[in-house]
């Protein structure tokens, strides 16, 4: 200390930080989705392969393109955008033409989250904007699931997959419906078993819930992934499934089957717990899961369509700054409602 | 609320403890520097007017500033020997302050100077306040506020639990912890002497479950006659400040902008309370504090008795340094202070010396991402205030709204939210900026 030409540097407490960093947090997230990812090309071969390459690139290439056209710094290094692309392609049909992937990814980080201004100020969970464009606007393709454990999955393609853009949708010989399909539209009931191990049709990344619970439960003991989101969502759709059930078990399938099959399990755990665009304070959480479950089971009970996971999770994204800006935490020792002590 | 039993707080943080290496280092006198620079605001509140002339010769223990007014304590001669002036010096906030440049006397046998000694018995609450002044006594914790404005209890008020804070939640200091080792019959006194001063009826000495010795040591000595218990809590900052130790051990919430005497508590680090017990006997007044001086940077780390003014250059050079270092601040790492010179000197409020090197500082220089909404800072906030919300206001200046609609008042800066945040976004400190302009823009 006898240099009287040190330079001491000076910032404001504290001096410490924690090790927490947005870029560790979407990197654990990936691993988390690594198991699921894995059983979906087990799944189904080659064309979940396809589908989920051709998802994360579209993706990742849109942010590159989007930052460098605004002039934003690169933020490929944060992982979100990865993450972005993996969920995307997990909530496509396997047998997805290629270049309806990549449309659809552009369409997710470009309006779903670029437009907004990125990382931390997408309203909506980005990938779920781009497939819920992809099922407005190519409803044949979005609908066309091929059946899992294929024999020459690992050998050949669908012929949808690498179709031309704006030809007319193949049908594949080996198409077959989902659970939620086959119970709306032929009263056939999944056993809840299959579904949770995945043996089962369904969207590329939706199908073994199992392994995708794993995922949540490793990302909830590091304190990565709000518990109560996919608690109150998977609770709320219980409670209601199984009340309508009881009421009338001809039209309303049982909770267990409404649990495990379509992309419940998957949009409970890694759609809906999106940080950004889901509440901040635990009540908020509560309310938040709860509302997306009711939505989820109305959809499917009385929807046109088999699933509703998808709008469910939007609508929630939609209410999620309404339900922060009513429920503030309260100051301590303070008086009036909120979630405080 | 409890966690495993024992009492605390909801929400809160745990950064790392790092006191293991000060822990078990019993404190040691350290030497007089070759000039003591003893500022005239250590406190809060009005400087002390200097009672001294350029080259008078001073006795150690001797008062060379008197109070100016009831909102400002007196300072004592840290040793014997001439004053060379009175001038302006660098203080911790970066301000010049008004300071007394005193050069002890070589080989001198520093014997101290006693005034008028405070009898326990039969001094009324006044007296034992004025005693309490009079010894230049302010919250040794860090906060600096005069003790006994602190203990004075108000027109219609009352006390019945006095909380002796010796939870010392902030990393790496280990003062309070070798104060209640060391000086338990000190403590004791002092207890003493506040419960007389302020009428409360009994005393919790509360202590982190890291300080197990400590607990334990002052269990094993609690006098029969005092009403005193001491309670262990759980390791979680910010534990020890005034309003989650008594929502922690009373069960009693101090409202937003309230004092703890409207709750009839009264709080008193366990240093100051010591100091209490280990002055007021004899009328002396403050001439030296324990400070832990530790951190990476630091060879010779320690809890040393340092007598108040001694240079932080002096300091440093006795201990050590290594030449990596890029940070020293006084107090904790969550709520200390950075200095920006090594010419301000140790005061009554310091509790802590740490020094960083580079590496460790380049930690907390991490990229700035937007707020993801993880709702982290949120959890940790002890105040249950919404740091996020509050950070995007304070992004916008939106200052007064802040104030208004989200309580930015109550925030007692304890750093927490800025610790957790994945986004490495610094929310305390703009929360820091916000606070000041707000009052800024209501005094005037």
């Amino acid at each position: 200390m006898t240099s009287a030409s040190r330079t001491l540097e000076i910032r404001t407490s504290p001096h410490f930080v924690s090790g927490h960093d947005v870029g560790v947090i979407m990197f654990n997230v990936v691993l988390a989705l690594l198991p699921t990812v894995a059983f979906a090309i087990w799944a189904f071969g080659l064309a979940a392969l396809f589908t989920l390459s051709a998802a994360v690139a579209s993706c990742l290439a849109t942010e590159w393109v989007a930052c460098r056209a605004t002039g934003r710094e690169a933020t490929l290094g944060d992982n979100s955008v990865l993450i972005t692309g993996i969920l995307y392609g997990l909530t496509l049909p396997p047998s997805c033409p290629v270049w309806i992937v990549a449309l659809g990814g552009v369409v997710a980080v470009g309006l779903g989250k670029s437009m907004f201004g990125g990382l931390g100020l997408n309203p909506f969970n980005p990938a779920l904007v781009g497939r819920a464009f992809l099922q407005a606007a190519f409803p044949v393709a979005m609908t066309t699931f091929s059946a899992p454990f294929g024999a020459d999955r690992f050998g050949s393609l669908p012929a949808a997959t690498l179709a031309l853009p704006f030809s007319r949708p193949t049908l594949d010989a080996t198409s077959g419906a989902t659970p939620l399909a086959r119970w709306k539209f032929g009263g056939e009931l999944t056993e809840a078993n299959e579904l949770a191990l995945g043996l089962v049709g369904g969207s590329t990344g939706e199908t073994c819930a199992i392994l995708i619970a794993l995922g949540g439960l490793y990302l909830i003991v590091r304190n990565m992934m709000s518990w109560r989101i996919p608690v109150a969502m998977l609770g709320t759709v219980a409670l209601a499934s199984a009340a309508l059930h009881a009421l009338a078990p001809e039209t309303h399938a049982p909770a267990r089957f409404m649990l495990f099959s379509g992309g419940l399990m998957l949009g409970a755990t890694f759609m809906a717990t999106d940080m950004v665009a889901s509440p901040v304070t635990h009540l908020g959480c509560w309310i938040y899961g709860a509302l997306i479950g009711v939505i989820v089971v109305i959809i499917r009970a009385w929807g046109a369509m088999p699933e509703g996971v998808m709008y469910a999770i939007l609508l929630g994204n939609a209410a999620s700054p309404l339900i922060d800006r009513a429920i503030q935490p309260r100051v301590f020792g303070g008086a009036g409602g909120g979630s405080g002590p | 609320m409890r966690l495993l039993g024992l009492k605390t707080f909801r929400h809160g943080v745990h950064p790392p403890e790092e006191k293991s290496e000060t822990r078990d280092l019993p404190i040691r006198q350290f030497p007089f520097a070759p000039v003591l620079a003893i500022p005239l605001s250590q406190h809060l509140g009005r400087p002390s007017r200097p009672v001294v002339r350029d080259g008078e010769k001073v006795t150690r223990g001797q008062c060379i500033a008197e109070a100016d007014g009831d909102l400002s304590v007196p300072m004592h001669a840290p040793a014997s020997g001439r004053i060379v002036r009175v001038a302006p010096m660098p203080s911790i906030s970066g301000r010049m302050v008004d300071g007394i440049f005193l050069e002890p006397q070589p080989g001198s046998t520093q014997e101290t100077l006693e005034g008028e000694p405070c009898p326990l018995e039969g001094s009324s609450p006044e007296e034992i306040l004025r005693a309490i002044q009079d010894a230049g006594i302010v919250g040794l914790g860090g906060a600096a506020f005069p003790t006994h404005i602190k203990l004075r209890i108000p027109e219609g008020g009352s006390a019945d639990a006095l909380i002796i804070n010796g939870a010392e939640c902030e990393p790496y200091l280990t003062t309070d912890h070798r104060v209640m080792l060391e000086q338990r019959e000190d403590v004791f006194t002092g207890i003493r002497y506040v419960l007389a001063a302020s009428g409360a009826e009994r005393a919790i000495i509360a202590v982190e479950a890291n300080k197990p010795d400590a607990a334990a040591h002052l269990r094993e000595g609690l006098p029969g006659d005092l009403p005193v218990s001491v309670e262990v809590l759980p390791v979680k900052y910010p534990q020890g400040a005034e309003k989650m130790l008594i929502g922690a051990l009373l069960g009693r919430k101090v409202p937003p902008g309230r004092l703890p005497i409207d709750v009839h508590a009264l709080c008193v680090n366990v240093a100051t309370c010591a100091e209490i017990g280990r002055l007021l006997p004899h009328g002396r007044g403050i001439q030296e504090r324990v400070v832990t001086v530790t951190g990476p940077a630091v060879r010779r780390k320690g809890n040393y008795r340092v007598p108040i003014g001694t240079p932080l250059r002096f300091l440093l050079e006795q201990v050590g340094v290594s030449d990596a270092v890029s940070r020293v601040f006084l107090g904790g790492p969550m709520m200390g202070a950075a200095a920006s010179s090594l010419d301000i000197s140790i005061t009554k409020g310091t509790s802590g010396v740490v020094a960083f090197e580079a590496s460790e500082a380049e930690r907390t220089h991490q990229r700035v991402y937007p707020c993801i909404r993880c709702g982290y800072c949120v959890d940790a906030c002890p105040m249950f205030l919404n740091p996020a919300q509050l950070g995007v206001l304070a992004r916008n200046e939106e200052f007064e709204r802040m104030a208004e609609e989200h309580d930015l008042l109550a925030c007692f800066e304890c750093g927490s939210c800025s610790f957790v945040c994945p986004s490495h976004i610094p929310l305390v400190q703009s929360f820091r900026m916000a606070k000041a302009a707000v009052r800024k823009a209501r005094a005037g």
